[in-house]
Parts: C-alpha cells; structure tokens; sequence
C-alpha cells in the first residue's frame, strides 16, 4: 500500500470486485456514490447497516457495499429486509433495488411493507426498463416508449411511484435524478434517519436498454435531459409526479410525515392486552 | 490490488495556484464522461491516454481551474476519479 489518496467511498465498496458490471453511462454507480456518502454523513455504523437487493442491475448493489448484505430472490428484497428489520430492530436496514423487482415481481411486498410502516429504507432505481434481461416493458416504463417487448411502443400506464408510496403509508417519500447528487445524499441521509418505511425514488439513464431502444443518446444526454427537465417542488403533491414518455419531471421531497411502525403498534397493543407480563422484543441478540 | 491504486493525473505540486486536484483509478474508469461534463470549473476532457480496456480516460487538462470540489468523485459512477483539496501555495506577491 502506498500512501496515494483513497477515494472517499472506498470504505463501503468492495474493491476487489471493481471494475463492476454497470455499463458505461449507467446511472446505478452515481447513486451508490451518493449513499455511501449519505451513509458517512448520516453517522451509520457499518456493522448497523443491512443492504438488501433483489434481482436486476440494481440488484448488484448488494454484491458491492462492504456491509451485511443479502442478494435475494427476484421481488423478495422486501420479504427478507422485513424480517430482518423486525428482528433486528436497532439495525438500519437498506433495501437496494429496481424498478421491476420492487414494483412488479416484488409489488405486493413493497405495499404491505408501506402500510405496516416496517422501518427500514427503500431506495428504487428507475430507469424504466428491465436491463439485466434485456430492456423488456416494466410498470414504470412510460406510455409509447419503446422496448424489446413493446416494439410499437408501449401501451401500458405506468406507476407513479411516489404517489403509490404515499397511498401505501410510507413516511418519507422523495424523487431525484442522478443529476442532483448533493439533493440525492441529503435525501438518502434524511431517508436513512427516519424511523419507519421511507422511499426514494432514484431516476437513472440505462444507456445500453431503454436509450438506445428509443433513441435518447447515451448516459450523458439523458442526465442532461433531467437537468433540463426537472423542477425542484418540494411538498408537491404526489397525485400531480406522474411521468410520461421524455416528458416534464417533478423532483422533490413529497411527503414527510410521522406514524407508528410496526413495532410500536405490536409492542402498544400487546401491552395493552396482556399488561406487565409482556416483556417487548428487542431484537436478536 | 497495486493495479487499482489510485494516481494522481496532474502532479499536485505542479500547479501552486490550483486549489485542489483529481486523482484517478485508471482501471474503473469506463469513459463515460459524466466527471468531464459536470466539472462546474472545466477543468477535466477526455483525453487520448487509455486504459488497459481500451476506455479513453479523462484528463485534467486545466491543473490550475481544479479546485477540488469533488464533484466528478459524486458523478463518477465508477468510482474511479475524486478530488482533493490540495493546501494552496500562495505565490510571491500575493496577499
């Protein structure tokens, strides 16, 4: 080891697996950058924090932090991450995915996450495509867009993420680009210090899939077009954050409220029935 | 390990009135070319040197513009450049 200068994020990666499998222009790296910075800022211990992934580019997350770290199934990140959470409730849980896994194998998950109010933090890249498997249509691909199974164009509404958050109950609920880096760490440091079910939604490029298909240019075209087409609108109402093909985007903080979790709902209602002979759970040990 | 070592691209002593410098992981990079882009001073281009790849690899083209802000490192989504603030050197006749 020589005493050259480190990169700062060092600390949370695992170096001996770069140069990692993202494509030139992906925008899955920028945000990992932006966590791990978010992760020093919000002063998580490494042994606190669990990231957990599903399948998918996105997926690959897992494989890259130098935590505790899970790869689950396709669309499961949030069925482990909840049992992890609940046994382990001083830890941080993190889950770490896609667009596809979390909204459309893993959609049930999500939701029942969000109305439970399960703590932990959801950050989704959305890039509007599956691009692992080859640029297929997802719920979040947007109307006329093109894909490897929509060659005429998709004809499927899509989500609206943060509005599908906030109906399911999730506390913290925030979009930004892979262009607004600063406003991406302070909302995953924010995101990360709430208690209770917060998500992110995390716009990127996928130059490779969704880009080319619909001929958008590569990475840094589109991250211009975010810089060009966005408006910061913290408060904005969710129902009003919709996205269309290459059309306007609202970014912002939207919601950010307080509600019981999970396990303060248990831990209140037990105690009521059952008085002092509850002894409340606190975790693993 | 060794060939993931970070170097400086622009001698940090070179430049005394450069407020920072970047430094970088040639094998990461993938040449994507967002640090080059969304350098707020322009002190970065893609330059001719590449990698063992065949990526070509940003250049600090304008050692003296870099004030080591940092940005490319918070774009690069290889994790393969990032700047440091380098002690600035004031020159003689400077207050």
């Amino acid at each position: 080891m020589s005493d050259a200068p480190r990169n700062p994020v060092e600390k949370l990666l695992r170096t001996e697996r770069m140069p990692h499998i993202w494509c030139p222009g992906c925008g899955i790296g920028t945000s990992v950058n932006c966590f791990a910075r978010a992760i020093e800022q919000a002063d998580i211990p490494y042994d606190k924090l669990h990231v957990v992934s599903g399948i998918g580019c996105s997926g690959r997350v897992a494989g890259y932090v130098n935590v505790d770290s899970f790869h689950t199934t396709h669309g499961r990140a949030i069925a482990f991450a909840t049992g992890l959470s609940l046994s382990r409730p001083s830890a941080k849980v993190v889950v770490y995915s896609g667009d596809g896994d979390l909204f459309a194998i893993g959609g049930n998950h999500f939701i029942h996450a969000a109305r439970r109010n399960i703590d932990m933090t959801v950050i989704c890249i959305n890039n509007f495509t599956y691009g692992m498997t080859g640029g297929q249509v997802t719920p979040t691909t947007p109307l006329t867009a093109k894909a490897s199974t929509s060659p005429y164009g998709n004809f499927e509404d899509s989500f609206n993420l943060p509005n599908l958050a906030e109906a399911c109950g999730a506390v913290y609920v925030a979009r930004w680009t892979i262009y607004h880096v600063r406003q991406l760490t302070r909302a995953m440091t924010k995101a990360l210090s709430t208690k209770g079910f917060s998500f992110l939604e995390v716009l990127a490029p996928c130059p490779t899939l969704y880009q080319r298909r619909n001929k958008l240019g590569d990475g840094v075209a589109m991250v211009q077009f975010f810089k060009d087409h966005s408006t910061i609108k913290n408060g904005a109402s969710t129902s009003e954050v919709g996205l269309g093909f290459q059309s306007d985007m609202i970014v912002g903080e939207f919601v950010d409220r307080q509600r019981p979790t999970f396990m303060d709902n248990y831990n209140a209602r037990m105690k009521e029935v059952l008085g002092d002979s509850f002894v409340p759970f606190e975790g693993i040990k | 390990m060794d060939s993931q070592q970070a170097k400086g691209i622009a001698p940090s002593e070179g430049s005394p009135g450069a407020k920072g410098t970047v430094h970088m992981t040639d094998e990461r990079c993938k040449g994507c070319s967002y640090c080059v882009v969304f350098c707020p001073t322009g002190a970065l281009a893609m330059g001719g040197r590449i990698n063992r790849k065949g990526y070509h690899l940003p250049e600090l083209v304008h050692p003296d513009k870099c004030n080591g802000c940092d940005m490319c490192g918070l774009y690069c989504p290889d994790f393969a450049i990032f700047g440091v603030r380098t002690n600035r050197k004031k020159t003689d006749g400077e207050p």
